[in-house]
């Protein structure tokens, strides 16, 4: 049982990259009568076997949207009356899309569950349809076969992938907050065992073409191609269409047996399986582990559980029922509603809107090679870009150097690349202690101390000794831009690029810009950050932007919260408790301690007493006495390398007593602690929207939630205001600020929301 | 160097280089009689083969360079074991090279170096390549703990060493089944190649079967005269290849795909197979041939080294380094007579074939305006390749060579190609992508002579190493 993992959503929004379930406009549909010409796809019949490609005109991907399902019916049906034709093939015309879900829009446009339902249920009809055809169906999938795509795959007879770097096979609407819904919670358990079908579906996760022959979600796998009479990709599906034709002739006059001998393990397994006992224990385990990650947060998950145990026990009519009964619900949920708007929100922030620069960037320097400037090289070389690393001492150096390596070696261990690739790779960074090489730097990243001084005396070291058209950018978590390009020859190339550690698994950029940045600097940091496969949010200037803004008010209510004598571990329960990932408390340990008081002192003093709560000398003692934090071993908790349970750092502890403050009872209950860490935190963000620091609420919410954590089931901040309520949050708010002053007082724009419940961030 | 080389080699007269001659032991399947000698003894044959059919005085022989793929670790400098043995005299210098298949065109092309730098006069190339026995490893693991045993001062040291001795341990090393940089075996570079030209089976099968038949022709018609015998120490004498095996096109199509299954196209009997053999040229200056008495076979002219991406064109080399090295000497296909291609696969001829056809290929890939044009095969491997004769690695390169000379003189041609790509059989494979070619005219004032243009491309950079001149060539066109 290996196979349920974290339904950690944020990890895993962090780790998708699908194209799928895109979301394009409703297209205009024009259904030709003619047999020849469909818009979705076609068929020719080439030697007893029918060809259907699908090719989607009006985007890079196809969907399963309802007109293709319209055309694939009706080809369905000539097919099976041809008696000429004894078996089909089904193959994607797109070199990086076989099937990539279902068109979202089209569960956007339902009012109802019951409408989202009937959705389901055609799907089942038509998938159950291809698996009772009486000629063979062979998928030949190349690119990616995800949601429906694979539920369209898994009811065809026989299953071809390409080992294409583009094929992924996957289930990942449990990330959207809804569930395989037309047929696979049915399918896939009769097809993996119910262990693996369970991974599937609860992780969502990608699966490359090897592990999916492996597990037997595909029988076959065809090796991409080279250039030959024609260009890689079109020599690839071409290859690959003769493979599948000859499959499918196999299939049909039986020389190919679809049954594979079962082995013992199989076997095994299969017998075990078969106990009702031991499967009622595989419903509770899996249950459980997911109840213990997702807190309940999220319903997607249970309903799985729920569908494919309902498909074993009670048969698959019962189980296809109730698959599509909770599809539709899930559908309706606000947890479905925020997951599928921070997908558009992801994929509205992997754009640049800032237009394509003028130069390229193809030399990048980055200044520092401590956790942070190592991170930011270890997601630059390998994208190609000639990298300098450069510290003041060899040993900062060596560290940073081995940290770079270290995570292309990880990469090698999991055989995501070859040894050989990874030394190729390695290639492209040169670590340095001077300045040599910076005339041909197209981009500067300075990730030094977080000092306004030591930034000024870079930015003068470094703008001698690069070209004119090189960028300046720093890497600072709190300090305003135009304070640090004071020092700078030339402000319009200084921009802010906040990264997140680590660098290699936090997927969020926040590009900060001044008045003074010009539209070619910004244009050309969102290129770096999009080619270092970040999701880029571009905010305003000013002390801790956005990001850290609303994470420092969160913050300072924490540490009100741990002074008021619930613990660190309590904390983090309450937290976690709400959605975010890390708690409280350990979150502080993750960023620092150190940067934490320096942040909360900065922007206290920039902001006012908006930003009080809690003592700041709680954490500068903190400082005082070397807990940094998880780098320095000791933080809120300590940290011991054997023992996994972490344990409370008694010495924080005496400190807290030292700082004790007396709980207000009426605002100190659970639920009260949770929403006065929220509120403080939404607030904060709907804030920086009325001062224009952001752009709009869809940056806002990614930013909260791909940077800090914010509840992915909420879906940001501003989704959280709307689906939750703005004036709820604003009653609640006024409670707190009765107790402790205007750090609870709701900002105008959120009073505005809640005077006019019309009044939407998300239409 | 090599552009201290080009420099020198610009100059009015340049030294012609001629091959006097070249020898080979049968080439046998590995594992068959040979199995029990050691590389060595088989390049020693060449050697010694070569010695007694030229008769070339041994103190004359400037400097001896071998060729081996799969290295025998006692000896490593395979070259001074062999030539030793051979008789050669203990004052010439031997050293050994490696590169791939194309180990020997290496040693060939380092010989036309040193001579045409004035460094040496006399060379012996070849090369050997022995797959009966390969060196099969301690894992690395057993390797270390094995070391720090020869270090361990005290009882304690050594028993607690050789406790840490675990199963795993124990598992042994094979040499590299798979291209180091891509991790991909040839014979599936090979199969996906083929499929990426639309190569089908029955087109490598009928390849291969007429490469099985003409080589048994030219065995028949005792044309195969570059074998010298072998008599392998206290056992019988050896005097003929060994895997010639012309069968039909149905015994061929019964075979399954030995790489990419169930689909692929690439079997045992369309690729070359697992070869032990030895081979051995004497290459000189033409001066001092002529005033040895000697008759030369073939000038040596110019050659090319290109290299590609070893994943998807690791076996198109001939179809690049061709018609580069042409266009270099001013002459077009139809002027070549003789082409003798290196035989990895079927499938990989043919698609070289295609390749050379296509102008797609050739305006895509090859940034030229059109196709490369096809090698009649009337021309093309008369008798026989390595996928009928056999392809012992280093020692292929001098056997096309050798052979390209031999057939000029036989049909009367004038110039002649050789081309082969870095490929291995079918499992030692080497790193890169190697293309090599020879080209040879005939020169009639001088009897029978033939010059052979050679050409190698190697490496991300592409080397133009020697670049010699065409004068002398040039001026006897016009005589006749």
């Amino acid at each position: 049982m290996a196979g349920v993992r974290a339904v950690g959503i944020l990890s895993r929004f962090a780790t998708s990259k699908y194209s799928r379930l895109s979301g394009h406009g409703h297209r205009s549909l024009s259904m030709s009568s003619s047999l020849l010409a469909r818009t979705y796809a076609n068929y020719e019949i080439k030697d007893g076997v029918a060809v259907i490609r699908i090719n989607d005109p009006n985007s890079k991907v196809n969907t399963l949207s309802k007109p293709l399902q319209a055309e694939m019916t009706e080809i369905l049906e000539e097919i099976w009356g041809n008696s000429a034709v004894k078996g089909a093939v089904l193959i994607s015309s797109k070199p990086g899309s076989f099937i990539a879900g279902a068109d979202l829009n089209m569960i956007q446009a339902c009012k109802s569950a019951e409408e989202v339902t009937t959705l389901s249920q055609e799907g089942q009809k038509m998938f159950d349809k291809i698996e009772k055809s009486p000629i063979p169906i062979v998928a030949a999938i190349n690119g990616s076969c995800l949601g429906g795509g694979l539920e369209f795959a898994i009811a065809c007879q026989y299953r071809l992938a390409t080992k294409s770097k583009k094929t992924v096979l996957g289930t990942p609407e449990v990330m959207l907050g809804l569930l395989p819904g037309a047929g696979g919670t049915q399918r896939l358990p009769k097809m993996l065992g119910i262990p693996a079908a369970f991974d599937m579906m609860l992780t969502g996760r990608n699966i490359r073409p090897d592990k999916a022959k492996k597990m037997g979600l595909v029988h076959q796998l065809v090796d991409p191609l080279g250039p030959g009479l024609k260009s890689p990709e079109e020599a690839t599906i071409q290859y690959l269409e003769t493979v599948a034709i000859e499959a499918a002739k196999n299939l049909a006059n039986k020389k190919l047996s679809v049954k594979k001998e079962k082995g013992l393990v199989q076997k095994l397994q299969d017998m075990v399986m078969g106990l009702p006992f031991v499967r009622k224990q595989i419903y509770n385990m899996v249950t459980k582990k997911v109840m213990g990650q997702t807190k309940g947060l999220y319903p997607a998950p249970l309903k799985i559980i729920e569908c494919v145990q309902t498909g074993i026990e009670k048969g698959t009519t019962a189980g296809s029922l109730a698959e599509s009964v909770n599809f539709g619900n899930l559908a309706m949920t606000s947890e479905s509603l925020a997951l599928r708007g921070l997908y558009h929100g992801q994929v509205a922030c992997k754009k640049n809107n800032f237009g394509s620069p003028a130069r390229d960037v193809k030399n990048l320097a980055v200044l520092g090679a401590g956790l942070m400037g190592a991170g930011i090289a270890q997601v630059t070389f390998d994208k190609s870009v000639r990298t300098i690393l450069k510290d003041t001492t060899v040993e900062g150096l060596t560290r940073g150097q081995q940290q770079v390596y270290k995570g292309l070696n990880d990469k090698t261990k999991k055989k995501a690349i070859t040894s050989f690739q990874r030394d190729t790779t390695m290639s492209f960074l040169t670590g340095q202690l001077d300045y040599r090489g910076f005339d041909q730097a197209d981009m500067v990243i300075e990730a030094v101390f977080e000092d306004l001084n030591v930034k000024h005396k870079v930015i003068k070291e470094v703008e001698a000794v690069i070209p004119p058209h090189c960028i300046f950018a720093t890497n600072t978590s709190a300090l305003p831009i135009k304070e640090i390009a004071a020092a700078s020859k030339r402000p319009e190339k200084v921009i802010g690029m906040h990264y997140f550690s680590p660098v290699d698994k936090m997927q969020l950029l926040e590009i900060i810009t001044t008045d003074k940045t010009s539209k070619d600097t910004t244009a050309s940091a969102v290129a770096v950050g999009l080619k270092q496969g970040k999701i880029i949010i571009v905010v305003g200037d000013g002390p801790g932007f956005y990001t850290t803004r609303c994470l420092a008010a969160m913050l300072a209510e924490a540490v009100r919260v741990l002074q008021e004598g619930v613990g660190p571990k309590k904390l983090d329960a309450l937290t976690k408790g709400l959605g975010f990932p890390v708690g409280g408390a350990a979150l502080a340990d993750e960023v620092g301690i150190d940067v934490a008081a320096h942040v909360a002192e900065d922007l206290g003093k920039a902001l006012g007493s908006r930003f009080g709560g809690g003592n700041v000398e709680v954490l500068k003692t903190m400082v005082q006495k070397g807990y940094k934090g998880r780098k320095s071993g000791k933080g809120c908790y300590v940290y011991e390398k054997k023992s996994k349970d972490k344990k409370v750092n008694p010495g924080v502890e005496e400190i807290l007593k030292a700082y004790q403050l007396k709980p207000a009872p009426s605002v100190s209950g659970d639920e009260d602690v949770q929403y006065r860490l929220l509120s403080r935190f939404v607030n904060e963000s709907v804030l920086c929207l009325q001062e224009g620091i952001l752009p709009d609420p869809v940056q806002g919410d990614i930013g909260a939630v791909f940077g800090l954590g914010f509840p992915p089931c909420l879906g940001g901040p501003f989704r959280f205001v709307d689906s939750f309520g703005a004036d709820k949050l604003v009653q609640k708010m006024h409670r707190y600020e009765e107790v402790y002053g205007n750090q609870f007082s709701p900002c105008q724009l959120l009073l505005d929301h809640a005077k006019d419940s019309n009044k939407r961030f998300h239409k | 160097t090599i552009y201290f080389l080009s420099k020198t080699l610009a100059k009015p007269n340049v030294k012609n280089i001629v091959l006097v001659d070249g020898v080979r032991t049968p080439f046998l399947l590995s594992g068959t009689s040979y199995s029990d000698l050691m590389p060595h003894d088989l390049g020693r044959g060449a050697l010694q083969g070569l010695l007694n059919r030229t008769g070339v005085p041994k103190e004359i022989v400037d400097h001896i360079i071998y060729g081996i793929v799969i290295q025998e670790v006692k000896t490593s400098n395979v070259a001074r074991e062999a030539a030793l043995g051979a008789g050669f005299s203990d004052k010439t210098p031997a050293h050994t090279v490696t590169m791939a298949c194309i180990s020997s065109n290496q040693a060939m092309t380092s010989a036309v170096g040193l001579i045409a730098a004035g460094q040496c006069d006399v060379v012996v190339a070849g090369g050997v390549e022995f797959m009966s026995d390969v060196p099969i490893r301690h894992s690395r693991k057993m390797r270390k703990t094995m070391l720090s045993l020869n270090k361990a001062k005290t009882l304690g040291q050594r028993l607690s060493l050789l406790g840490s001795i675990r199963m795993g341990h124990l598992m042994p090393e094979l040499p590299a089944v798979a291209e180091f940089s891509t991790a991909e075996s040839m014979g599936h570079s090979a199969d996906r190649l083929a499929a990426a030209f639309g190569v089908t089976r029955v087109e490598q099968d009928e390849y291969a079967l007429r490469s099985h038949r003409l080589a048994k022709k030219a065995q028949d018609e005792g044309l195969l005269s570059d074998i010298i015998s072998f008599q392998v120490p206290g056992k019988n004498i050896i005097s003929a290849d060994n895997g010639i095996r012309p069968t039909s096109m149905e015994q061929m199509g019964k075979l399954k795909p030995a790489f990419v299954k169930p689909h692929g196209t690439v079997t045992a009997a369309n690729s070359s197979f697992l070869t032990d053999g030895a081979s051995a040229v004497l290459i000189m200056s033409e001066e001092k041939a002529l005033a040895l008495g000697y008759k030369p076979k073939a000038y040596l002219r110019d050659f090319v080294y290109v290299s590609q991406d070893p994943k998807d064109q690791l076996l198109l080399g001939p179809t690049y380094a061709t018609p580069k090295v042409l266009e270099k000497s001013g002459l077009t296909m139809e002027d070549i007579d003789v082409f003798e291609f290196h035989e990895a696969f079927a499938g990989q001829i043919v698609a070289n074939l295609k390749a050379m056809d296509s102008d797609w290929f050739a305006q895509n890939c090859m940034g030229r305006k059109s196709k490369v044009g096809v090698p009649p095969m009337e021309k093309f491997n008369t008798w026989g390749g390595s996928l009928s004769l056999g392809h012992p690695f280093a020692a292929t390169g001098c056997r096309l060579v050798t052979t390209v000379a031999h057939r000029l003189q036989k049909e009367g041609g004038q110039y002649g190609v050789v081309a082969a790509c870095a490929a291995g059989g079918q499992v030692f494979l080497p790193k890169y992508t190697y293309a090599q070619l020879a080209r040879a005219d005939t020169e009639y004032s001088r009897g029978a002579t033939v010059q052979v243009f050679l050409v190698h491309s190697f490496g991300l950079f592409s080397v133009h190493v020697l670049c010699m001149k065409m004068t002398m060539c040039k001026s006897v066109q016009k005589h006749f």
